[in-house]
């Protein structure tokens, strides 16, 4: 069968189950988006290339499948480098497709051209220029397999619009073949043996979650390992989720704002078990004081995060859900043979901290809106299930903070990178994928006047997010820090409650806009907008700009000088 | 340089930017290089290069590891210098009219190094050797001149002796 370029590349993408991709049209990829019109794949029009990346990441967060996003060359291909930064750093599989000016003018600073697979091979896990249309087939097979296997990620193809052109002869490829790519998912036997042993002589273990456990989608093989062994778990902000918060065992997340049980168990433990997770600075604080007595298993699929940062006492490189699997199995017979440690006395002192050291607010019946009080009470009101999408900044402190997270795959946000502007996007992602979920997209203020431009999108495509903005009328986060570290100098955070009127704008979007001032109209509009199912619906929520994320571990200080905050009813809480 | 220094003997594919995927990792993650060199293989769908990397930048397991990361790498495998015949080569046209020539000659004798051309004023000497053989002709060398000097970064392979080779590979095939 003889097809073009632009004709192989669509049926390539459908062969690989696609069936909807995000993008937006332009000069070098027009052919491509030509055989688009007789595809299958449903096409989401954005309006900003970065929105394509963030609503491809969203879709792949909620669903497990690849996300994929197509834009054309130069400034659109440009315009994605943050969407594939992210999705890097959070290991998020995306596929994405941009057009290239043809092969000859490559090279000739020719109109909207860009060294593509040169700016984004930093941001990817592998990228691919397209010489030959013959290679189609064959590169798409491999763009999605290296996406989707080992420590999942994004990648990218540059086509350049002779490419698509051309004919070539349709064939597809019946196997990969990547002698330089072959992921071990096993996990030695011995190791996890080894693994096994540390965990019966623990007397203060704690697992420690990571991202890379709703990737391996190891949610059940946790429980079970949890649950057997009775050592408890904390959730890292990439692993939200992961382990169900309303269990006994759950401790929540750790970090720089994590609450003080998650932070201080895991500086106490005698074993640390991580399980897809990299001990990254934010959860381990000095890195030379995080967790001084632990043992350390770590398990991940890849070996270059063993030992980059902490040199583990058993390394298992595995996909964690393998692995586990085989943990559990070997535990079970060990338990059988011998008594474990009693972790009762660990459990004491922990369930003390819990007691003495909750994560707090207080919201006055009549007192300024509180944002911790506006997510609890979306929580409380949506289903169980509900996805949210957070943006970057307090906001999204306060979701992973006081959301009660007891599915996997519920929460979306942006981790490694920090984007602001993810939120909006990533929900609309999230939605296209689950269309039968609530999605919510708890965003600040800040972030929303990032990508707020793709409620168009939504609205037009019929995808009703809810978006609730914490309307703290600063850039919160940074204006926190320049309160506790710089001496209150306030430089060039503050934004205005009102500048934009974000109900107008939500309103000229083509979504629902409400506003709420006060602590009692909550709960109300909350339940209006769950009401509403065939656009998007945004609420301005006006909250307290004085209020902070605690507990707080100062950048580069140890987890043990972890500052809780004045007490209720002290310093604008 | 020599003490802390690792070579690494790094198969890849031979594709076009193979080069600026390995260069890009090693600027990106603050690992120095202190020379390089590709060439080709036995089997034309495969380059080898040769990396010095400096054992202090980073622990030579975390580039190792990274590396394998690339989906061109193919194999990687780690040579200790006291495992490994490593050679260079060096070119340098050095001052040398009249009155230094038969000086010049002398040394370049010495050195086992090549005339490959000489002028009026000034020689171009071809030297290969172990690097500190080049380090110390360079040395001597000084006095007449150094017009100009090029070396090629050193290639190396696993000495051969009575055990089984040194030559191991260093790091699992990675995600
Ligand atoms: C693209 C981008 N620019 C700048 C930052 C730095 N930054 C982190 S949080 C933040 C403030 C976010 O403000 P807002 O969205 O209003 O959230 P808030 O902290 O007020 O809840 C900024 C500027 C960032 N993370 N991302
Ligand atoms: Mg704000």
């Amino acid at each position: 069968m003889k097809l073009t370029g632009a004709q192989a590349l669509i049926k390539s993408l459908e062969m690989e189950g696609t069936e909807v991709m995000f993008g937006l049209p332009g000069g070098a990829i027009l052919p491509v988006y030509d055989p688009l019109i007789e595809s299958s794949i449903r096409h989401i029009l954005v309006r900003h290339e970065q929105g394509a990346g963030h609503m491809a990441e969203g879709y792949a967060h909620a669903t497990g499948r690849p996300g994929v996003a197509m834009v054309t060359s130069g400034p659109a291909a440009t315009n994605i480098v943050t969407p594939l930064c992210d999705a890097y750093l959070d290991s998020v599989p995306l596929v994405v497709i941009t057009g290239q000016v043809p092969l000859k003018s490559i090279g000739t600073d020719a109109f909207q051209e860009c060294d593509t697979v040169g700016i984004t091979m930093p941001v990817t896990k592998h990228n691919w220029l397209v010489t030959d249309p013959q290679d189609i087939p064959r590169i798409v097979r491999e763009a999605f397999h290296v996406a989707m296997t080992g420590r999942p990620g994004p990648v990218l193809v540059d086509v350049p619009k002779d490419v698509a052109n051309q004919i070539m002869d349709w064939e597809w490829p019946d196997s990969v073949d990547l002698p330089g790519y072959k992921p071990n998912v096993k996990g030695h036997p011995k190791q996890i043996k080894d693994a096994a042993r540390l965990m019966g002589e623990a007397k203060r273990p704690v697992i420690y979650a990571g991202g890379g456990m709703l990737k391996a989608r190891a949610a059940e093989a946790l429980r079970e390992l949890a649950e057997l062994t009775g050592i408890p778990v904390v959730t890292t902000l990439m692993a939200r989720g992961v382990f169900p918060d309303r269990h006994e065992l759950a401790l929540g997340m750790p970090g720089m704002h994590g609450n003080y049980t998650a932070i201080t168990a895991l500086q106490r433990a005698d074993l640390l078990i991580a399980l897809g997770s990299r001990f990254d600075d934010r959860v381990t604080g000095k890195v030379d004081a995080f967790a001084p007595d632990a043992k350390i298993i770590h398990v991940d699929i890849d070996p270059a995060e063993l030992g980059k940062v902490r040199r583990p006492d058993v390394p298992i490189v595995g996909d964690c859900r393998n692995v586990i699997e085989r943990l559990v199995k070997v535990v079970e017979t060990d338990r059988a043979k011998r008594e474990w440690p009693d972790l009762t006395p660990w459990m004491a002192q922990v369930r003390g901290w819990q007691r003495d050291f909750p994560l707090q607010y207080e919201q006055l019946e009549d007192g300024p809106l509180k944002p911790q009080f506006c997510i609890e009470a979306i929580c409380d009101h949506t289903p169980a299930d509900t996805i949210v999408a957070a943006g970057v900044g307090q906001h999204q402190m306060w979701t992973s903070q006081h959301w009660r997270f007891d599915h996997p795959y519920t929460f979306v946000n942006s981790g490694g990178l920090g984007t602001m502007g993810f939120s909006i996007p990533a929900a609309i992602g999230a939605k296209v994928g689950r269309p039968e979920r609530m999605v919510w997209s708890i965003d600040g203020d800040g972030c929303f006047q990032m990508t707020a431009q793709e409620l168009v999108t939504a609205s037009s495509e019929r995808i009703p997010i809810k978006v609730g903005i914490l309307n703290n009328a600063y850039l919160g986060m940074v204006r926190q820090w320049q309160e506790l570290f710089y001496e209150e100098r306030y430089s060039e955070v503050y934004l205005s409650p009102d500048l934009p009127d974000y109900v107008k704008w939500a309103e000229a979007m083509g979504c629902v806009g409400f506003r709420v001032d006060s602590p009692d109209e909550v709960v109300p509009t909350i339940e209006k907008a769950n009401e509403i199912d065939d656009r998007p619906v945004v609420i301005d929520f006006r909250t307290d700009y004085r209020e902070k994320v605690y507990p707080m571990v100062p950048a580069g200080a140890s987890n043990d000088d972890v500052i809780l905050g004045p007490e209720i009813g002290e310093g604008g809480r | 340089m020599n003490g802390q220094h690792h070579i690494l003997s790094v198969l890849v594919e031979n594709k076009f930017g193979v080069l600026s995927r390995v260069a890009g990792l090693f600027a990106r993650r603050g690992y120095n290089i202190f020379s390089l060199a590709v060439s080709p293989t036995e089997d034309d769908r495969y380059s080898r290069m040769t990396i010095l990397v400096d054992g202090e930048s980073a622990p030579i397991e975390q580039v190792t590891k990274q590396l394998n990361k690339l989906i061109p790498v193919i194999k990687i495998s780690e040579l200790a210098a006291e495992d490994a015949v490593e050679r260079e080569l060096m070119l340098v046209t050095i001052k040398a009219g009249q009155d230094a020539r038969s000086q010049a000659t002398e040394l370049a004798a010495i050195f086992e190094a090549k005339i490959l051309d000489v002028g009026y004023e000034a020689m171009t000497l071809m030297v290969a050797g172990q690097p500190d053989k080049l380090d110390a002709m360079t040395d001597l060398l000084q006095p007449f001149g150094i017009v100009e000097l090029q070396r090629t970064g050193r290639i190396a392979l696993p000495k051969l002796s009575r055990q089984p080779s040194k030559l191991r590979v260093v790091a699992p095939r990675s995600a």
